[in-house]
């Protein structure tokens, strides 16, 4: 059997050349690719290897190598460091981006529906409202939200960077979307006259029918809490409650003073993406489906 | 809107639509406007205020209404006018590089030659899963010249970078920017690659385009508004800068207090200069708001037309 010829239907030609034999241009596109590629891996790179270093090696050994590996020892001491707040930290960014992220993806579902499906007065404006603070960038915003709970003295708790974090105006625009899209109206009356209740219907059709667009509300919500620097820093005082992000730019200002927390800097840098990485790995397509949204068949 | 209504429908109990819009907007409408909205109401009146003390700076505090005073503080304030010249400075220059950037490798791991694609896709992706503290600490230690490996080898061959010096840090902070960025737009770009239709490529193909031609005068003007979308994101982000700078300035004294609008203003706020951080945090919010909103209106006609 030969192959098929690339049939003039196809969705791209096919590529006909196979390796081996890359013209002058395709040698180039590789080359190309390859440097810009090891140029974003390089500081990851760097990062694990300078993980695995002992003090004196972190700066007197080649940085792009390894030299006598003590990572287990490494771990060991950040995670034992003033009085085991390392752990501390990664189970708060946990907290913050676990509930906050669930629960915005709860609220913003509930939302979209009510947006999509019902037809109310006052039905446009609001979600004008909600588009109009979609624009509203969450730096711009961190301040203001700051002067307001320093008001009702709200600042330096957990929920000081909790309650910000449940509101996703993103979600609830991704939502009213997709469920226009994917939620037909027929199956929604056919729940009615079988006389299910609307929060059931809800449950138990609608839910399933835009997972989806909730994932990927989640997964940004979850990555934008974790990454979030200027809330936590500006309502936290006390390093009990911040997230790792926050712990670690504290260390990195102390380092003049105490210099041995450089090496635990490093270290947690590395621990603090782990998470992220796995997370990023496993639901790689629904990252791609959100960023795309809508433009994308299949 | 093509859905129906579905009180037309809902002829056994009348009343149950009314009240489940309510039941299912308010969870989500109670903390908007509580925590997002009221606080930016918040700001905007107490950017009209300002504290006076009844003897000189140990008296007791009282707020009065200043009107203007604090707008007109901010743009007499010449720490703030250059952090919004520097940020302008660093978007003309930091925006088109890393659109430019991405589009090259969206188009590069689109073309026919590339190999490894999803591998690259991957890599090039994955600085945005980094949280930005973690990213400039890393930048950081590369910038150093105590742990550097880069410092230490340019250094062999007679080279001092400085990374952290004064002319050279705005541009080390771009670079930690666009590592990060870069690939997010990278994957919008791509994925508009994907979605044009694969007859009016092979079409071009056919008549003879080369691999450089299709790219440049066939894809390029036809994802044109996916490439606008994501120079408007970096332009906004870039307004906002704070993450990277505030942690570089940790290692080096060449990142003052006011070094871009909002460090300006997270100083303000920590300074307990309030009226003063709220009146600048409204202008941040306010210029981001219109920057977009324009540019969304812009394209949104513009993607109309064509």
């Amino acid at each position: 059997m030969t192959p098929t010829a690339p049939s003039a239907l196809g969705p791209r030609p096919v590529n006909a050349r196979r390796h081996g034999r890359l013209g002058v241009g395709g040698v180039t596109v590789n080359v190309v690719l390859l440097v810009a590629t090891g140029y974003f891996l390089l500081p990851i790179y760097w990062l694990v290897i300078a993980s695995t270093k002992s003090r004196s090696d972190l700066v007197s050994s080649f940085g792009f190598w390894f030299s006598s590996p003590q990572l287990l020892a490494n771990l060991n001491e950040l995670f034992t460091e003033q009085n085991h707040v390392f752990g501390q930290w990664m189970l708060n960014s946990l907290l913050y981006s676990g509930v906050g992220s669930v629960v915005a993806t709860i609220l913003a579902a509930c939302a979209g529906y009510a947006l999509a499906v019902y037809s109310f007065r006052g039905r446009e404006a609001i979600f004008s409202l909600i588009l109009g603070s979609v624009l509203v960038p969450a730096t711009a915003l961190a301040l203001p939200t700051f002067l307001a709970f320093a008001k009702i003295g709200l600042t330096d708790t957990y929920l000081s960077v909790l309650l910000p974090s449940i509101i996703s105006p993103f979600g609830v625009y991704l939502c009213r979307i997709y469920t226009q899209a994917a939620v037909p109206t027929e199956l929604l009356e056919a729940g009615r006259i079988d006389g299910a209740s609307e929060w059931r219907i809800f449950r138990t059709v609608v839910l399933r029918l835009i997972s989806p667009a909730l994932v990927t509300v989640f997964l940004f919500q979850f990555v934008g809490i974790w990454n979030n620097f200027l809330l936590p820093l500006i309502m936290l005082q006390n390093d009990r409650l911040f997230p790792v992000t926050l712990g670690l730019f504290s260390w990195q200002s102390q380092i003049s003073r105490e210099p041995q927390l450089l090496l635990l800097t490093v270290v947690g840098s590395f621990v603090a993406v782990v998470p992220l990485v796995i997370t990023f790995l496993l639901l790689q397509r629904y990252w791609r489906a959100g960023l795309a949204t809508g433009s994308v068949k299949g | 809107m093509s859905l129906d209504h579905p009180v037309h429908f809902a002829r056994r109990r009348r009343a149950r639509p009314r009240i489940a819009p309510i039941a299912f907007l308010t969870p989500f409408m109670l903390p908007f406007l509580l925590i997002f909205v009221a606080p930016i109401g918040y700001a905007v009146v107490q950017s009209l205020q300002k504290v006076e003390r009844a003897d000189g700076l140990f008296g007791a505090p009282t707020t009065v209404w200043a009107g203007f005073a604090q707008y007109a503080r901010a743009v007499n304030d010449s720490d703030f006018v250059a952090s919004i010249l520097r940020v302008l400075l660093f978007g003309i220059v930091q925006v088109p590089v890393m659109i430019g950037v991405a589009l090259v490798l969206a188009l590069l791991i689109d073309s026919q030659s590339a190999r490894l694609k999803s591998f690259h896709r991957l890599a090039v992706f994955a600085p945005y899963g980094i949280p930005g503290v973690v990213a400039a600490l890393m930048w950081g230690f590369l910038y150093d010249p105590r742990l550097s490996p880069i410092t230490a080898g340019l250094a062999t061959i007679g080279i001092d970078p400085n990374f952290l010096g004064p002319g050279q840090i705005l541009w080390s902070i771009a670079n930690v920017v666009t590592w990060t960025y870069a690939g997010y737009n990278m994957i919008v770009l791509y994925a508009a690659l994907q979605a044009l239709p694969g007859d009016v490529i092979e079409a071009a193909a056919i008549d003879g385009a080369g691999p450089v031609r299709l790219a440049l005068q066939i894809k390029v003007p036809l994802i044109a508004p996916a490439i606008v979308l994501t120079a408007v994101f970096s332009i906004i982000g870039t307004l906002q800068l704070f993450t990277e700078p505030q942690v570089l300035k940790t290692i080096t004294t060449n990142i003052t207090s006011t070094y871009t609008p909002t460090i300006a203003a997270y100083s303000a706020a920590s300074a307990n200069d309030y009226s003063y951080a709220a009146a600048l945090s409204v202008l941040i919010a306010g210029v981001s708001f219109i920057v977009s909103f324009g540019f969304l209106r812009l394209t949104a006609r513009w993607s109309v037309t064509s």
